[in-house]
């Protein structure tokens, strides 16, 4: 809805309020609009965080693209599509790039639900 | 200024395989994709330049400047001071956006040596909305398609420009759109330096489920910071969509300060984090003193943070000369405030893509500007007393207030964006109700972001949020229960679990070439083959042999009837695909100025020219020598019918640089002189040289005049002891020495030029 300027009326509370302290309620309300912003990223996660995740693992673009898209659909992904390929490096005695061409492949999905539950 | 980059783990040696460029040779792309697959980044991090304090430069100390450039272009009239090329103390930015890399590097190229150290390369239309790397080289546009192969090639060749320029080349793109993450991890893989970052942009311009966008972006800067890349947020966006952009400054503050409080709080220094500030008014508004109090309110609450200082768009019409305009002025707020990375847009972006040499002209507007208010800071302060000022500095800061606290009470982030608190154009708290809304549940990607279980794993450094790692990887539920970065090499880390990650081991890093066989840069490079391997020259704007020209025309014409009539002599002038790019009413009736553009489908082999050779240059120390031993005397006049003088003293006056300076002494006869009275006094004087100004060409004047001089010193038996030049705008060498005489100089000439000719000549003839 549109309203008319009330600065005027509506800094009442501001006017004993100095420069500084000004500034310095400024960065209060500003740390109170994020903290629950930073709560939600601390707790979740995404398809693109867990494609950088399998990035930083050393596999390349195509085979994250297909590894966290089947985390995805299986509902692995809260767990870490990273989890998952480490996982399977661990249970077949290979590198992770290997376990992660695997999976993209389709193989070894049994072995996560086998962990986490859901269809094999 | 910022700590020593890091040096990518596993990196071989800084320069390895790169045979530099030669200032002569063109940049070879074909060459720059050899060995593309193995090629890593020999460094990591932003590079601030190194101040100067006091820096003495030809017969000037400056205040404001930084280290010079091994190879650079000065500014025109550097020529008077020579030849310095000051650098300013702050970073300077240039944005690219051809759409073919390998057209953007050549750019750079030239714009690195005009000053530009932070090459900005803007993203295909439509990549923020691609969940998932590109990879390849695919055309785009508007901008490049972010790629691994793409940003490596052109990290490549920045390393070889600041090799060549001798300062080091931040790169900078984006890390936005869904697939946030993996592009900052591929960034922070591939060595670039900086790149834009703010969860809002995506948000409110990309309409990007919010949820996801603020859940990306804490994993997106977390990466960053691993390498300390640079960090622009997005807030200038605003100002450049805001219908009345001098209300959207309460909002620009609030903008600042949650991306700031939110990259702080993920663990982004705040020595990395940039604001994108923009003055947000143009004249004909009395804009700087709009547009101060924010600058000045924006740097008492960021105070810990770099401001990227960006130029106005909002405002910014077709008229090149507008346009840079309103950048000075942006520049003088800068001076009068503070900068740490400068800016600059293309003159020319209010009517098309920009072209390759408006970049270097933006940059040698910021350079120009930055350079002519060196130290103006300590002679000309900004009266913070003064009341208008301080009134408005505290009202800017006490509306942001007002915003965040109704934010708060809205319910927090979502709410606020929900409600269209944001790209409002009242000045908060006055609302028109015109924001930009969005919906919590709503968006491009909404439902996507999934809550972390409890044994979530990812077994990699730099990861933020909740990790379960084992004991002693440094991380578990941890005191922010987040998993702390892989800092030294003893040190257990998360990527112990699988053997090192890409960002402890750049070995680790993959790497995927073409995925499509047409298009991609081999085949863009194939098309334009004939003019790289025949050396055959075309103009070009954008992309190599693109044909582009621009022509300037004044119409005698009303603006519509011009516009239409432009188009007509396009045709006439052969040029392809014409549109008036500018038009500007000179008078009604009277007459229109028209800015054409058109292809020119013409090539030119440089072999086909005839290219008359440089005059060669002597040093003032030789040509003194020469003159001081012998007393050589020449006698001058602009001959015939003539009265123009100026050039001729250009020539030989002590004060233009000319002959006078290494001691020839000169008998100036004046204008309209006869020839026949100038070969008597060169024999009276006993002089060595003759020169005759000849401007007027009616009727080859200049020539019989010529001719007139060579047939009389023949005929009195002088011709041998005499040199006979010639001069004037339409003289060549060529022609004169076609009509009798020894040189002639044409246009541009310089005394120098003159004398080297002389003492060459008279040596060579033992005069």
């Amino acid at each position: 809805m549109a309203r008319e300027d009330t600065y005027q009326k509506v800094r009442g509370h501001l006017d004993a309020v100095n420069d500084e302290e000004l500034e310095t309620r400024f960065w209060e309300l500003a740390q109170r609009v994020v903290d629950p912003l930073v709560d939600l990223a601390r707790t979740h996660t995404s398809p693109s965080i867990e494609r950088s995740v399998l990035m930083r693992m050393g596999i390349d673009s195509r085979t994250c693209m297909a590894v966290a898209a089947e985390c995805e659909k299986r509902g692995l992904l809260g767990h870490g599509a990273g989890h998952v390929v480490l996982h399977c490096a661990t249970m077949w005695e290979c590198p992770v790039t290997e376990a992660a061409a695997r999976l993209a492949a389709g193989e070894g999905w049994d072995l996560a639900a086998q962990k986490w539950g859901g269809a094999a | 200024m910022s700590a020593p980059a890091p040096r990518p783990a596993g990196a071989g040696e800084p320069g390895d395989a790169l045979t530099p460029l030669d200032p002569d040779e063109k940049l070879d792309v074909a060459k720059l994709l050899e060995g593309i697959a193995s090629y890593r980044p020999r460094r990591r991090g932003w590079h601030w330049r190194e101040p100067v304090p006091e820096q003495e430069l030809f017969k000037f100390r400056y205040k404001e400047t930084s280290k010079g450039l091994k190879n650079s272009l000065p500014l025109p009239a550097a020529h008077y001071f020579d030849f310095i090329d000051p650098q300013p103390d702050c970073v300077v930015t240039t944005e690219i956006a051809s759409g073919r890399f390998e057209d953007d590097v050549r750019r750079m190229r030239m714009a690195a040596w005009h000053g530009a150290d932070h090459m900005m390369v803007i993203r295909t239309a439509g990549q923020s909305h691609m969940d998932g790397l590109l990879e390849g080289t695919p055309e785009g546009v508007g901008g490049i398609a972010v790629t691994r192969k793409q940003i490596r090639a052109t990290r490549k060749a920045l390393d070889l420009i600041e090799d060549e320029v001798g300062r080091p080349i931040n790169f900078h793109s984006y890390v936005s759109g869904v697939a946030g993450p993996e592009i900052a991890v591929m960034f922070a893989e591939e060595g670039v330096n900086g790149a834009h970052q703010d969860p809002q942009y995506n948000v409110l311009y990309r309409n990007i489920n919010m949820h996801r966008s603020f859940v990306d972006a804490a994993v997106a800067k977390h990466v960053m910071a691993s390498v300390r890349m640079a960090q622009i947020d997005g807030a200038h966006n605003a100002n450049a969509t805001a219908v009345e952009a001098w209300k959207v400054m309460p909002e620009l503050l609030v903008q600042h300060a949650i991306n700031c409080a939110y990259s702080v709080s993920v663990g982004m220094p705040k020595a990395d984090i940039c604001l994108s500030t923009v003055p947000p008014d143009a004249a004909p508004a009395p804009c700087m003193r709009m547009d101060l109090p924010y600058a000045i309110a924006l740097r008492d609450l960021f105070g810990e943070y770099k401001m990227r200082a960006q130029q106005n768009t909002r405002y910014m019409e077709a008229d090149g000369r507008d346009a840079t305009v309103s950048h000075v002025m942006n520049l003088m707020i800068s001076r009068l405030t503070s900068a740490d990375i400068q800016s600059t847009i293309t003159p020319d972006e209010g009517r098309n893509v920009p072209w390759h040499y408006n970049n270097v002209a933006a940059v040698n507007t910021a350079k120009q500007s930055l350079v002519g208010m060196d130290g103006l800071r300590e002679m000309v302060k900004v009266d913070r007393e003064a009341p208008e000022l301080k009134a408005r500095v505290r009202e800017i800061k006490e509306r942001a207030v007002l915003f965040l606290e109704a934010m708060l009470e809205e319910g927090g982030y979502f709410a606020a964006v929900e409600a269209a608190y944001f790209v409002d154009s009242g000045e908060y708290p006055e609302t028109h109700d015109d924001g930009i809304a969005r919906k919590a549940d709503g968006g491009v990607a909404v439902g996507t972001i999934v809550p972390r279980a409890a044994d979530y794993l990812a077994p990699v450094c730099h990861h933020f949020g909740q990790n379960h790692l084992p004991e002693g990887l440094g991380g578990g539920a941890g005191a922010a229960g987040e998993a702390a970065a892989g800092a030294g090499p003893r040190v257990a880390k998360p990527c112990d679990l699988i053997g090192g990650c890409t960002l402890c081991d750049i070995e680790k890093v993959p790497f995927i070439d073409e995925l499509d066989r047409e298009d991609n840069v081999d085949a863009r490079l194939a098309q334009t083959a004939e003019f790289r391997e025949q050396g055959l020259i075309k103009p070009e704007v954008e992309w190599a042999a693109d044909g582009w020209v621009v022509v300037t025309l004044f119409l005698p014409a009303a603006p519509r009837v011009a516009a239409v009539a432009a188009l007509e002599f396009g045709k006439a002038m052969n040029l392809r695909d014409c549109e008036v790019v500018n038009k500007q009413v000179m008078h009604p009736a009277e007459g229109t100025l028209i800015e054409l553009k058109g292809r020119l489908d013409v090539a030119v082999d440089p072999a086909t020219l005839v290219i008359p050779p440089e005059p060669v240059v002597m040093s003032d120390e030789e040509i003194k020598a020469f003159v001081t031993g012998k007393g050589l005397k020449c006698v001058a006049a602009t001959v015939g019918e003539d009265e123009h003088s100026v050039g001729m003293r250009e020539i030989i006056d002590i004060k233009h640089g000319g002959l006078e300076k290494w001691g020839f002494s000169c008998e100036h006869l004046g204008t309209s002189v006869p020839v026949e009275k100038v070969l008597d006094a060169a024999i009276e004087h006993a002089a060595q040289v003759v020169l005759i100004s000849t401007i007027i060409t009616h009727g080859d004047m200049h020539r019989s005049n010529m001719e007139k001089l060579a047939d009389l010193a023949v005929e009195k038996g002088v011709r041998g002891k005499l040199l006979l030049i010639s001069g004037g705008t339409q003289v060549t060498d060529e022609l004169a020495r076609g009509w009798g005489m020894d040189a002639g100089f044409g246009r541009g000439s310089k005394g120098i030029g003159v004398a080297s000719f002389i003492v060459k000549t008279m040596r060579e003839r033992g005069l």
